[in-house]
């Protein structure tokens, strides 16, 4: 956070928030590693752990209102991404699956929940983290079934393709099961999640300027800016929760790429 | 990468660049929420969702059970129906062969004691007849030798006479009756 008041005393104009913003300082100088990102990620396995764990706990036939809500989340990941998707033999990257989406989806609301207010993906480690563990799934998922010398030919040179075309399909093939798959999958959450929380700082420190400014003109319109402030978290609720989805998704037809017999 | 601390104010740090901190955070953070959800959270919902489809799997079995239990039961009742039907049936046909057989016993009795009663008249008549034959044989026999003995007994003149004679006789006869 920036010290508003400090700031505006200067008096040199409006500063746009900037990729500063994102860098926020240590918890206590003592730990440099500790910051508001990294404990947002830690809170959200407690909170994920906890609401998962109350909510399974009893597994009763009839569900409770809390056991309802966690089964419905499950049931949305099992069901609608890893069965619909990966099909046959899709129980096994339920936990993974299931995981990725939770914890994606607590962490990217945490930029809009009061006083938490930072989307830890929008510090793209944590992407990077994700992209990382997606791409070594779908790629063991992939030389456990066929083969590594199967599985790599079949990338390099997609069967049922005339020859010549290999000379362009092959580079981009490569290219996208190792370089653009990972890269895109973690930079979309990541880009998503920066930007949103930026476009939420424009407004909202752009309404805070005004507020502060001596023309009453200024001050007055302070509220409409503040108003799109609330409206774009509104917006950036909704993006939260597609960016989960997407990357789950993705993962869940990666997985399911991997498993096909052909490409 | 980089780490926080070396940020001095104000330089632009690339955002595509992570922090060493941050991948072994997510890392860790990632794989500690795995393993708790795979181990306490997963196998409780599926748990669930098995314990629920067996629920209801069983609940229409049982709905089964019960609708071919009814339905046995509707074919044993129309069974018993049709089986009552018909032995009400018989019981009728057996009746009416049995209200035949008597109406026809008590008609020939009935035959019979008008034929009884009819040759008893018949002889009775009969009898009388005799009777009156053999009594109107002996009268006439008596009347015929009395007639005899008064034509006899008187001159016989002439036919006029006779006539009168046999006229009164008659006259006689219907007085005495």
């Amino acid at each position: 956070m920036r010290a508003f008041a400090h700031q505006y005393a200067a008096g040199d104009g409006f500063v746009p928030p900037s990729t500063n913003d994102f860098n926020l300082p240590p918890v206590t100088d003592s730990i440099a590693w500790l910051t508001k990102p990294v404990l947002l990620v830690f809170l959200s396995v407690i909170v994920v752990s906890v609401f998962f764990i109350l909510s399974a706990r009893k597994a009763a036939v009839v569900p409770s209102k809390l056991q309802f809500a966690g089964e419905s989340i499950y049931a949305f990941v099992r069901n609608d991404l890893a069965r619909d998707v990966i099909g046959h033999d899709f129980m096994r990257f339920v936990p993974y699956l299931f995981t990725l989406f939770t914890f994606v989806l607590t962490n990217n609301i945490f930029g809009i929940v009061p006083f938490l207010q930072f989307p830890a993906m929008s510090h793209v480690g944590f992407p990077y983290v994700l992209a990382v563990f997606t791409f070594v799934v779908f790629h063991y998922v992939g030389i456990r079934k066929q083969g590594l010398g199967k599985y790599l030919k079949e990338i390099a040179f997609m069967p049922g393709v005339p020859k010549p075309v290999y000379i362009l399909l092959t580079p981009i093939e490569v290219a996208t099961f190792f370089l653009v798959r990972p890269l895109t999958l973690s930079l979309r959450l990541f880009a998503n999640m920066f930007a949103g929380h930026l476009l939420l700082l424009v407004f909202i420190m752009g309404g805070d300027y005004m507020l502060h400014d001596s023309h009453l003109i200024m001050k007055l319109f302070s509220p409409f800016s503040f108003a799109f402030g609330i409206a774009l978290t509104f917006f950036e609720f909704m993006v939260q929760c597609l960016q989960a989805y997407i990357f789950t998704l993705l993962t869940a037809l990666y997985i399911a790429g991997a498993l096909a017999d052909e490409h | 990468m980089r780490s926080l601390n070396l940020l001095s104010e104000g330089e632009a740090a690339n955002p595509l660049v992570p922090h060493t901190a941050e991948l072994i955070v997510g890392t860790i953070a990632f794989t500690l929420l795995f393993l708790v959800l795979r181990k306490a959270v997963v196998p409780m919902f599926e748990k669930a969702f098995a314990a629920r489809t067996e629920a209801i799997e069983g609940g229409i079995k049982k709905a089964e059970q019960a609708q071919l239990e009814a339905q046995r039961a509707l074919v044993q009742y129309n069974e018993q129906l049709s089986s009552a039907q018909g032995e009400a049936s018989k019981l009728r046909e057996e009746a009416r062969v049995q209200g035949a057989a008597i109406l026809e016993e008590l008609r020939t009795k009935a035959q019979d004691e008008a034929a009884r009663i009819t040759a008893a008249a018949h002889a009775s008549i009969e009898a009388e007849r005799q009777q009156a034959i053999t009594s109107l044989r002996n009268e006439v026999g008596a009347l015929a030798v009395e007639l005899a003995s008064k034509i006899v007994g008187e001159a016989l003149d002439d036919q006029a006479r006779q006539s009168r004679i046999v006229d009164r006789f008659i006259e006689d006869l219907e007085k005495s009756k």
